[in-house]
């Protein structure tokens, strides 16, 4: 792990692994797109609206996804102090934040028809996701609003941490309580229960995204360091 | 060990009872908080009783909130914190110290003033025990929750502003089900389901939050 610390080596690596990352993921992302507007057929009681579940889904799992990378990160810098640990936490959190947001907002969208409402304030998991976007906002500002940006990071890393459990609640809320969302199809003991015509768009829709935030998580991590080396040789300069 | 714990509960309460103002502050938002209410969604009496359980709770969220970027700055400024992180004690139990104090001179002001805001929501007294146990059950946590914030925007920019972007989301549970505990009372059904979630973010917390605590303290005083 401590192997990629090295920024120059893991410079060459973002670099060589950044046009795959994103080739793969335009391509993943184009044709889950195809087959979950056209490919997949319309579900019988919803109709064509089951179609916002294509990005409604993957937006919620990366939320998740993004905030454990998170987490274990945060987890990495303060025990083993890896210096690109914090980078990654910093540079994840705004994509986490924006996947929540939009799984919030087609959730409000696809509700809307389905249920009857926008918002259901008595749903366990329309809350915990709500409380999961507040973290990612508190994350960001935590970690610009110190002068000195390793406290920053430190106190960031350790709200990360507390906020965790919050994870776990999201993902079992629909078995905990019964409420309005439904219940897990896919992540599910007992294997999914989707029909594979609808589970081959979701899961490639899932990976589209999930290289998509390698993708973009490689750009930021990169312009941090080549920000860094810049500051240090303008600080050599004029020192 | 327990000797400094109470050594510490003692001196915070000491100096909070001098600075009167941050107990009545508190008591005194609290109240005024909950006042607004009515003035906004009108007099009539059977809404406001409908709402009291909600109100009250957010009102008192709200009124946690507003001593807790006191709660490690003082020290903070003086150095006294850089003492009480290279003390012999374990810092974990300093943390828990403070939220103990900060309870006491905040949660327990709020659960005596709420017996006032229950009448004047005109919520049906039968509920008044629940309300109180709920609250004693729920402040604690607002409090250990409150601590873990504080220690964390230390010497950050606007960090009277962020103490509550971190603090509400966490609390949010503690929200949920004293609102559900006393509703439940209300209605005459069962609140012991409520009750034990409360004890059990109670549990959770008493244990996390002090070692979130003491790291954020620690990395405060680098």
């Amino acid at each position: 792990m401590h192997r990629f610390a090295n920024p120059g080596r893991f410079m060459r690596l973002a670099n060589a692994v950044l046009p795959w990352s994103g080739g793969l993921s335009a391509l993943l992302i184009g044709v889950g797109l195809y087959l979950a507007l056209f490919g997949s057929p319309a579900d019988y009681q919803q109709g064509e609206s089951v179609r916002i579940m294509y990005v409604h889904v993957p937006a919620a799992w990366l939320a998740l996804f993004v905030y454990t990378v998170i987490a274990g990160a945060s987890a990495s810098a303060l025990i083993w102090r890896h210096p690109l640990a914090d980078l990654i936490a910093k540079a994840s959190s705004p994509i986490g934040a924006a996947f929540t947001f939009l799984a919030l907002v087609t959730g409000s969208l696809w509700g809307k028809p389905m249920w009857g409402t926008w918002w259901a304030w008595g749903d366990a998991r329309l809350t915990s996701m709500l409380v999961l976007f507040f973290l990612y906002l508190g994350h960001m500002a935590l970690m610009n609003a110190f002068d000195d940006a390793t406290r920053g990071f430190r106190a960031a890393a350790i709200l990360a941490l507390v906020g965790f459990v919050n994870v776990p609640i999201i993902k079992f809320s629909v078995e905990w309580w019964s409420t309005l969302h439904q219940p897990a199809s896919v992540f599910r003991m007992g294997g999914p229960t989707i029909d594979a015509s609808m589970l081959w768009p979701l899961g490639l829709m899932a990976l589209g995204f999930t290289l998509y935030y390698v993708s973009l998580l490689l750009l930021r991590v990169k312009s941090d360091l080549i920000e860094a080396r810049i500051r240090a040789r303008a600080a050599a300069r004029g020192g | 060990m327990v000797r400094c714990f109470l050594r510490i509960v003692g001196r915070d309460v000491r100096l909070a009872l001098r600075q009167r103002a941050d107990a009545s502050l508190a008591i005194l938002f609290f109240v005024l908080t909950a006042a607004l209410f009515p003035f906004g969604v009108g007099p009539e009496p059977n809404l406001l009783a409908r709402m009291a359980p909600g109100i009250i709770w957010v009102s008192a969220l709200l009124a946690v909130l507003l001593s807790l970027e006191r709660l490690f700055l003082a020290d903070y400024e003086d150095g006294s914190l850089e003492l009480l992180v290279l003390a012999p004690q374990p810092l974990e139990l300093t943390v828990l110290a403070k939220a103990l104090a900060h309870w006491l001179t905040t949660g327990l002001p709020l659960i005596a003033a709420a017996p006032l805001l229950a009448v004047f929501y005109n919520m049906d007294l039968a509920g008044l025990p629940m309300l109180l146990l709920a609250m004693a059950l729920g402040t604690p946590s607002l409090s250990l929750i409150g601590a873990v914030g504080a220690a964390l925007t230390l010497g950050a920019r606007r960090g009277g502003v962020l103490i509550p972007l971190l603090v509400l989301p966490l609390n949010v549970p503690v929200l949920i089900f004293g609102v559900l505990a006393l509703d439940a009372a209300l209605a005459g059904l069962n609140a012991r389901p409520h009750m034990m979630f409360l004890g059990a973010i109670f549990l959770v917390f008493v244990v996390v939050t002090p070692l979130a605590g003491a790291a954020a303290l620690r990395q405060a005083v680098e």
